[in-house]
Parts: C-alpha cells; structure tokens; sequence
C-alpha cells in the first residue's frame, strides 16, 4: 500500500535520506501550514545542525532550567480555580483537543470503530458535546479508523517509528511511518530515539526526525496528502528537565509539527513541570523562529482537573493563541469520560456516574 | 509544675479508610443533650459525599468477592473492638443522650450484640434468601443473592450508637459498601465508631461516615448517578420525599424510613439486610 503512495521515488526514499549531507538543512525544513514553500523563517538556525558539535554547543547553550522555580509555577498554576460558565466552557475546549487513544498489543478493528464512534458523538444522549481532536492508533489499524471516521472531521493519528521504544533501524521506521501515511493518516506520532539523545548523538535524533518528516510529506502522490508530525521526546526517560527543553528545541528545528511528552508507555508521563517548560520551548521558539508549534501532554492526565490544569498553563505560558485543537492536544483515553462525567454534573445537577458512560 | 492543658480532640469524616477534614474547611458544635459543649465535628458538604461514594465505588468490588465467612469474621472483629471500647462509647452515649451510666452500658452491649448477630448472617443469607428452583425442563435452575451496590445511609438521629450499628451492619454484612450521613444531633459516636472500624481488618472504603446536616448531604446521594441504593431511616419526611424523588432518576433501591419511632432494641429481622440485596438467577442445562 505504502508502494504505491511513494510513487516514483520509493525505492530511493530511505536510502536518500541516509546519505544525504549535510541531510536536509534547516533552511528547506517546511513549516507548519506553508506546504510547498521553503522556509526562511528559521535561518537563525541555519547552521545549528551542520554538524553534531555544532548542534550539541546550541542545545547545551540553551539556558538551564530552573527546576524547583518549574515545579513550583507549574504547582502554583494548578491551584486555579475554574468554576461555573468558565468551567464549562474548559470543558468542552478539553474535550475538542482530546486525541482518543488505544495504543494495546489486544486493539481489535472492533474497539477501534467504538473508538470511532465515540469520538465523533461523546456522548450519544447530548448532541451539544463537540468532537474530539483525533483518534490514535498503530498503524495497522489506520485504514479501519479512517474508514470509520469519514466525513466526521475527526483525524486520525497514528504512532509510528518503531513505538513505543523507537529501538530499529532508520529504514525501518520511515517504512512504519509511510505505511502509516499511505494508509491515510492525517498525523503521524513519532518516538526520538532516547538512547542516541542520552549519549548525546543529537545529530543522529535530528535527522531521523528529518528523515520521518520527509516521509510523511511524501504519503500521497505529489504531496496532496502530507501528514502533520507529532515528536514524542518521552520526557519520562529523559532524566532532566534540562534535557526536556533541549529535545524540545532540537525537535522543532528539524521540523516537528508538534511536540508531545510521553508515549503514555512510561511513568512519570505528562506531568506539568514538563508540559510547562515545553509551552516555553514553543513560545521561545515562535519568537526566534516565526514559527508556530503545537504541544501535545500524553499519558497521566485521567481528570477534568488534570485536564483543565493544563489549560490554564497553556493559556498562562503562550497564551490563548495556543487554545485550539490545532496547538494543544490532550492524549488520553479515560481522560474522556471523566470529562463527559463532568459535563453531564455540570448540566444535570447531579452527580454523573462510570455505568452511564461507556468502557474505553 | 503548671496545671495541665486539656487535650482537645479534633473529629473529621472517615472517607476510604483515612480521616479527612471536610473539604469545605466548616465545622459546627456538637453540645450534650443539656446544652454544654462536647467538640465541634467536621460539617461534611457534598464534595465530601462525592469523594466518599468514589471511596465506597473502589471498595465495592473487593468488599462483595471477599468469601461470606470472611466478611462474618471482620464484623466478629468489628465487634471485638467496639467491646474494648465499651467505657468511651457509655460515656459518649450519657453526654449524647442524657441516659444514666447503667441504661448507656447497655446500649453499647446491644450494639455490640447486634454486630456479631449480623456476622452470623453472612454465610446463611445465600442458604434463606437463594434457592433450587424446580423448573419444566432440562435445567438446573438456582438463584443466589449478590449486593447492590454502594448504599446511601441516613443513619437516625436517635439511637447514635446503636440505631448507626443497626443500619450498617444489615448493609455491608452482604457485601455492599455504604456511605453514611452520621445523626447531626450526636455525631460523636459515630465519629468513635470510625475509630474502631478504622482498626478492624475493615477494608477502607466499606464504610465512611460523614457528619454534617443530613438535610445538606442527603439529596446529593440521592441524585448521584453511581449510589445504586438509598436507606432513609434517619430522614425526616420532607426530605425523604425529595430523596425519593431523587433516587428515582437511575432506578435506585429506596428503604422508607419507617411510620413509627423504631425500638432499636428489638429483634431486628432480616429485612435491613434482604432490602440491598439482587437475586440472580442461573439456568445450568442437565448434562443428559
């Protein structure tokens, strides 16, 4: 299937990647949105990654973070109090930027159409509930959400490169991710290789992240069909938050269209003193760069409170700009019936419960 | 040597096991049936009653599997503790009622009498209340009691030792997990009664009792949508009525509170207990 989408130029794909030096340099790293034109927005870094060292003195000249002075903001912002019309307002926001996920060695093409389902009417009693952002799943099973979720405005996402370890060849994950974009795959969750980050071979992580951005431009015939980028940095195996801001840069400048904590596979996931320094790494970023990237926290967040605690750090780091479905994600799977409990309390007066609303 | 200062006890909720302040942060005075003052004691507030049915909803599943002997040994145990509490829950009971030392020593044995008589109920409810049901045709038909589920308790608010003994033992003994709105008139025993359930092989969650103003708490469990039944015992009418009229939206099992004023020291009968229970029915073909 994927063959055939790469049309012409499949069998030199990978390979072309490989070797070319110095691979692709910043300066054709296409941004969000400006399919087709080659950017110039983020020549500050045109050199950054021509070589490992010089990647390297960028990213450790990256300022530190300060980690008690993060995980006391990140404290001090949780404490907010949303209630009444705002509540239910972030409610609804949360649960447009929901990305529904099943990511289980037992997902059948069964519970994926119920996921299906479920994302396009949450709550089949109340039609004023929105849709949820995406639905993500391996890639094998694409092709059954794209099939279920025609028409209904609900992407589908998918992981890819080799998740949730990233541990295969380059080869082998630009395949996952062709295959995934080919399948129709409208955003392609991506894993950095953490062992290569962790021995600080950052050239290695930048142009893998290059090599699979490539691929999902190349999914359809004469790019008609290209897929966003999710980089997944698992923060949790990262050890440091300045390792944190410093996966976060070195994943924009290749080309990510998104940044995004956890693979959901490894605890701690999406906690908010992370979620906080990678809002200031995309902010920073669009005031060096121009360019716009969207955060998504994945694994951890099960509550309406988890959820709007992290919008309230959205709005407080980068800003309402950020309050959209198309920059913030929220990567959950229980995470949306709590949501729906909430919402149901909120127009009932009465406490919601688990038996109304379905299993994930 | 100065004089030495009085330790002042501070009463809070029992909620999954643990002893929270009431999230509200309010608190109000509990005084003697002469009108001195005893402590003041948490004013629970419905956010208390949500996290307390989330407690009893995660005990629930635990709670019911556990073997019906194992459920009798812990009330046993329950009893066994509340015994060797005997003397702080006659003098609870003296200040709360204004009943003499003997009458109050009584009370307490009765309370403790009517757990290890629930107890022994555990294993024996199946055999009264299941049954072999003859059936036309090639199966073996059998009917077995299960649970309910999470229980609201409005526990009376005369009788606080006693009367709250009597409402919870019939409910948990068959493996249902109970929230309890304490009397708002006495709470103190019931707050003692934590204590000992606390320290009892009592799984946390089984039982939390909130105190507070039955007439604040009571509707939200009744309108709460994952409380599969209600016991109105200590509601007044109007209230009963409107939790009543609460319950009704999922389907919720209701016992009334009853017409007349209950003799706590009578025999209790099985009704307590047969109220919160389901019976399900198993049609087992005969292997021919």
């Amino acid at each position: 299937m994927y063959r055939a989408a790469q049309a012409g130029d499949r069998r030199h794909l990978p390979k072309k990647l490989w070797t070319h030096q110095p691979l692709v340099g910043l300066e054709t790293v296409r941004p969000v949105g400006d399919a087709g034109e080659v950017s110039t927005t983020t020549a500050p870094f045109a050199e950054v990654a021509s070589s490992n060292a010089a990647l390297r003195a960028f990213l450790h000249g990256l300022p530190g973070v300060d980690r008690v002075g993060a995980d006391a903001r990140a404290a001090m912002l949780g404490t907010r109090s949303i209630k009444t019309t705002a509540k239910a307002q972030a409610i609804d926001l949360a649960i447009s930027m929901v990305d529904l996920t099943t990511l289980e060695g037992a997902d059948t093409p069964g519970k994926v159409r119920a996921m299906c389902a479920k994302a396009v009417h949450p709550d089949p009693t109340d039609p004023s509930v929105p849709r949820v952002a995406a639905v993500c799943v391996y890639p094998d099973l694409v092709a059954t959400a794209v099939r279920a979720l025609d028409g209904s405005g609900v992407k589908v996402a998918s992981v890819a490169t080799a998740f949730p370890s990233g541990r295969s060849s380059l080869d082998v994950k630009v395949t996952d991710t062709a295959l995934a974009v080919a399948a129709g795959a409208a955003e392609i969750d991506m894993v950095i290789d953490r062992g290569a980050f962790l021995s600080g071979d950052y050239l290695k992580v930048f142009e893998e992240i290059v090599a699979v951005k490539a691929a999902c431009g190349a999914g359809g015939a004469q790019g008609e069909h290209s897929a966003h980028l999710k980089v997944i940095l698992e923060t949790g195996e990262l050890a440091t938050y300045d390792n944190v801001r410093r996966a976060s840069w070195l994943a924009m400048l290749a080309g990510a269209d998104f940044i995004k904590t956890s693979t959901g596979k490894v605890q701690p996931a999406a906690t908010l003193p992370v979620t906080l320094i990678m809002l200031e790494a995309v902010r920073d970023f669009r005031l060096r760069t121009g360019r716009v990237v969207g955060v998504k926290p994945a694994g951890g967040i099960r509550t309406t409170k988890d959820a709007i605690k992290n919008l309230v750090l959205v709005n407080e780091t980068v800003g309402a700009d950020w309050l959209t479905p198309d920059l913030f994600r929220l990567g959950a799977s229980t995470l949306l019936n709590d949501l729906l409990m909430q919402r149901q309390k909120m127009a009932t007066g009465r406490y919601a419960g688990p038996d109304y609303f379905t299993l994930d | 040597m100065s004089e030495r200062l009085a330790v002042r006890k501070t009463y809070k909720l029992f909620i999954g096991g643990a002893f929270p302040r009431s999230e509200s942060g309010r608190s109000y005075a509990v005084t003697s049936s002469k009108g001195d003052f005893l402590a003041n004691a948490a004013k629970g507030s419905r956010k208390d009653a949500r996290d307390a049915v989330a407690a009893a909803r995660k005990a629930f599943p635990g709670w019911s599997s556990a073997t019906p002997y194992n459920r009798g040994q812990i009330l046993y145990r329950v009893a066994e503790m509340l015994e060797g509490r005997r003397a702080q829950f006659a003098a609870e009971l003296v200040d709360a009622d204004g009943v003499t030392a003997k009458k109050a020593g009584e009370l307490v044995d009765a309370a403790v009498d009517r757990l290890v008589w629930y107890a022994g109920w555990s294993d024996k409810i199946g055999a009264i209340r299941g049954a072999a049901n003859p059936v036309a045709g090639p199966y073996f038909n059998l009917s077995t009691v299960e649970p309910t589920g999470v229980v609201a308790v409005i526990a009376p608010p005369m009788g606080p030792l006693l009367g709250l003994v009597s409402v919870i033992a019939p409910v948990i003994v068959t493996g249902n997990t109970c929230v309890v709105v304490a009397s708002e008139r006495a709470p103190l025993p019931s707050i003692t009664l934590a204590e000992v359930l606390a320290t009892s092989d009592l799984p946390g969650g089984v039982v939390n009792i909130l105190t507070g103003s039955a007439g604040e708490i009571a509707p939200w469990l009744a309108g709460h949508m994952d409380v599969n039944a209600i016991d109105l015992t200590g509601a007044d009418a109007d209230l009963a009525v409107r939790c009543e009229e609460l319950a009704a939206e999922n389907l919720k099992r209701v016992l009334r509170p009853p017409l007349d004023r209950i003799d706590w020291l009578a025999d209790p009968g099985m009704d307590r207990m047969t109220a919160f229970l389901e019976t399900k029915t198993v049609w087992h073909p005969i292997g021919v």
